[in-house]
């Protein structure tokens, strides 16, 4: 039982963290997703952010101004994104495709000429997230082991689940909210009412690499204290997918997120412990994935003008 | 309508002047970063171009670029047929895979059979991995980009798991797989190479992507079936209604760029790659095909030149670290160039910017691109 209760701490302790970058990213991909613009180019946003992140952190010895400027960092591709396709009716795909080349590549050029090496110093203990109630709890006992594997987190997993009710309220509760949707579904309707559709959807593409960047500096600002070229490999897609996943909303987002993250715990545990191959058991968050689309999921429905380029005078 | 096409109307509307100019924008930004952080732009550029002033060089750009340009053409045709195969990489992966293990079961094949063997085998196996995902799509619904993603991961993953079978994996300390079987090699003989001064891993993968190039073209162009795959690509409800079966177009779209997929990882390793590493993260050939498609504008002819292009970057690339340069140089010259060709759609605006103080009506008939008039 003692094991039980430890290994099934470690396992929610590595979706936790698992899930947090995601989990960012994916809320990022809901706002432009769903304002009617699609961001393929999410990773390339999260590996600005995960590199401006460290190096800030690192230079400042501040991990919330390193935080805060991954976001930025990633905002600012957003923004790059944003001018392409909002403003000048670029293809979305051709113009994501393009961020996610000009994003790892201005990051590890820029890791050679400050650090001489494509790798970035690792952050020191108190230039690293910091954990929240850590030593809240007597480790000595089971029940405490348990509780300090799941709530002595790092504070970047707290706030992003604050994020998902925020982004929940904002996108059903608020006018802002209610415009955005309806971007993405009918924009020459918005329009008609008086809705400013490209600067609605200018402001969500930025919001979209804004999250998406805080999404990669939690990547190198918790577990693993600095940016490497590998730091970032795919997660942005995975957002991406868990954004179709949970049918473009972020309570869906969060569903495909933990599912995504828990599959992910789940391989480290077994990974350690079963003599099973440890490629197999990595396969197994993809393979839940494609199973779970089909049992319970299903068809997405992508939002109608999604992937269109907004021309005013159509 | 005689009247002589000015220089405006010239630029705005060749596509190919488009691709140029962001070809030249992507060098010059890349100048501009080089100059930023201190590095010297002339040694940069100079060793990019030195790389193909010697008949070496120039083999080696070819034997790059030759799974680029299939990969490209593998994402080029699924563009022109409506999906977004976002899932060349998979195949790739699997497509390589394929030929290696066909290579080592049946090594003693003579070479005139095992070589066109493997290549059937990782095409058989890269259409399959387009056609599981497009089952997915039009029995359950389920989008394509998204188990795309999945099957991506799940493919490098099972590579990374052949790899490491006792019988395929490497006798010594690698962790890769056992070296292709050399009946299955496309590499020229030695003393062919030696004697021509060609590089060491020549081989003729090109001819390959070259059939592949004219194969794609003559299905788009040419066939029944690249018109019905093409309507659907336009308009699927409107193929649909024009009796076109649009399920059994998607899967075969998805078949058709999965082999593709299959065969450029074919081409890979059993021209310069030779066996298979177990990865730590991917290796981004199939992003690489996105890349080139984008460049290319998705035409068969210019999937061709847009590879050799690339090919000629990552060859140049691998030879900037000589002069302080990092590699991811590359990066951002082709990220910038796909970002201009994304945005060339401002180049069209030139004409517009011209005409519209001379031309105050336009009768209806005469002008096709005018919507603004017939829409009153």
């Amino acid at each position: 039982m003692t094991n039980f209760w430890n290994s099934f701490g470690i396992i929610l302790f590595a979706t936790l963290i698992y899930t947090t970058p995601l989990l960012y990213a994916a809320l990022g991909s809901c706002f432009s997703e769903v304002s009617g613009v699609v961001n393929i180019g999410i990773e390339g946003m999260m590996t600005a952010g995960a590199f401006t992140g460290t190096v800030v952190a690192h230079f400042t010895g501040n991990p919330w101004i390193g935080f805060l400027c991954g976001g930025l960092a990633g905002a600012f591709f957003g923004m790059l994104h944003a001018l392409a396709t909002v403003n000048l009716g670029a293809d979305q795909t051709i113009a994501g495709t393009a961020i996610n080349m000009l994003g790892p590549g201005l990051a590890i050029m820029t890791a050679k000429v400050l650090f001489d090496s494509t790798d970035t110093v690792p952050l020191t203990a108190s230039q690293k997230m910091p954990k929240l109630f850590s030593g809240a709890f007597d480790t000595t006992t089971v029940f405490g082991r348990f509780m300090d594997n799941v709530f002595a987190n790092y504070a970047s997993t707290y706030l992003v689940f604050l994020a998902v009710l925020l982004v929940w309220f904002i996108f059903y509760k608020t006018r802002f909210g209610l415009r955005l949707r309806a971007c993405g579904e009918h924009p020459q309707a918005c329009e008609t009412l008086g809705i400013n559709v490209i600067s609605m959807r200018f402001a969500c593409v930025c919001i979209s690499g804004f999250l998406a960047g805080l999404g990669g500096a939690c990547v190198t600002m918790t577990v693993s204290t600095q940016f490497r070229p590998i730091s970032i490999v795919g997660q942005g897609f995975i957002a991406i997918a868990a954004v179709i996943f949970g049918k473009f909303r972020p309570q869906g987002a969060l569903i495909g997120c933990l599912l995504f993250g828990f599959c992910s715990g789940l391989k480290v545990v077994l990974g350690g412990s079963s003599g099973v191959n440890m490629h197999l058991i990595s396969m197994i968050p993809y393979v839940v994935t494609v199973l779970a689309l089909i049992l319970f999921v299903g068809k997405s429905r992508v939002p109608s003008a999604n992937g269109k380029p907004y021309i005013k005078s159509k | 309508m005689t009247k002589r096409k000015g220089f405006l109307d010239f630029i705005s509307e060749s596509t190919f002047i488009h691709i140029l100019l962001s070809v030249l924008f992507g060098f010059l930004v890349g100048a501009m970063f080089l100059k930023i952080m201190g590095l010297s732009i002339t040694a940069a550029y100079g060793r990019l171009l030195n790389s193909v002033t010697s008949l070496k060089g120039i083999s080696y750009v070819i034997v790059y670029s030759a799974p680029y340009i299939v990969a490209g053409l593998s994402v080029a045709f699924s563009f022109k047929t409506g999906v977004f195969n976002i899932g060349a990489e998979g195949q790739f992966v699997m497509g390589s895979m394929a030929a290696v293990v066909t290579s080592l079961l049946c090594s003693s094949l003579p070479k005139p059979l095992l070589i066109p063997l493997c290549f059937l085998i990782a095409m058989a196996v890269g259409a399959l991995w387009g056609i599981i995902v497009g089952i997915l799509k039009t029995k359950w619904g389920i989008n394509e980009v998204l188990s795309m993603i999945m099957f991506n991961w799940i493919a490098f993953y099972l590579s990374n798991f052949i790899a490491g079978i006792p019988a395929i994996k490497n006798e010594g300390t690698a962790e890769a797989t056992k070296n292709i079987a050399d009946n299955a090699s496309l590499l020229f003989s030695k003393d062919f190479i030696k004697s021509v001064g060609l590089c060491p891993t020549a081989n003729w993968g090109i001819l390959m992507a070259v059939a592949a190039m004219l194969l794609v073209w003559f299905i788009i162009e040419k066939t029944t079936l690249g018109y019905e795959l093409k309507a659907v690509g336009f308009n699927k409800f409107a193929a649909e209604y024009g009796g076109i079966n649009v399920n059994r177009s998607i899967l075969t779209a998805l078949a058709i760029s999965g082999a593709l997929g299959g065969l450029a990882g074919a081409l890979q390793v059993m021209g310069m790659g030779k066996r298979i590493s177990i990865f730590t993260s991917q290796e981004g050939f199939g992003f690489a095909g996105i890349v080139v498609a984008l460049i290319g504008v998705s035409n068969p002819f210019g999937v061709f030149v847009a590879g050799l292009f690339y090919g000629f970057l990552m060859y140049g690339g691998s030879k900037l670290n000589l002069e302080g340069v990092p590699t991811q140089l590359i990066n951002v010259i082709v990220g910038t160039v796909v970002f201009f060709i994304a945005i060339s759609v401002i180049f069209r605006s030139f004409k517009n910017l011209k005409k519209k103080p001379q031309k105050p009506s336009i009768p209806q008939s005469a002008s096709t691109d005018n919507k603004g008039v017939a829409e009153s």
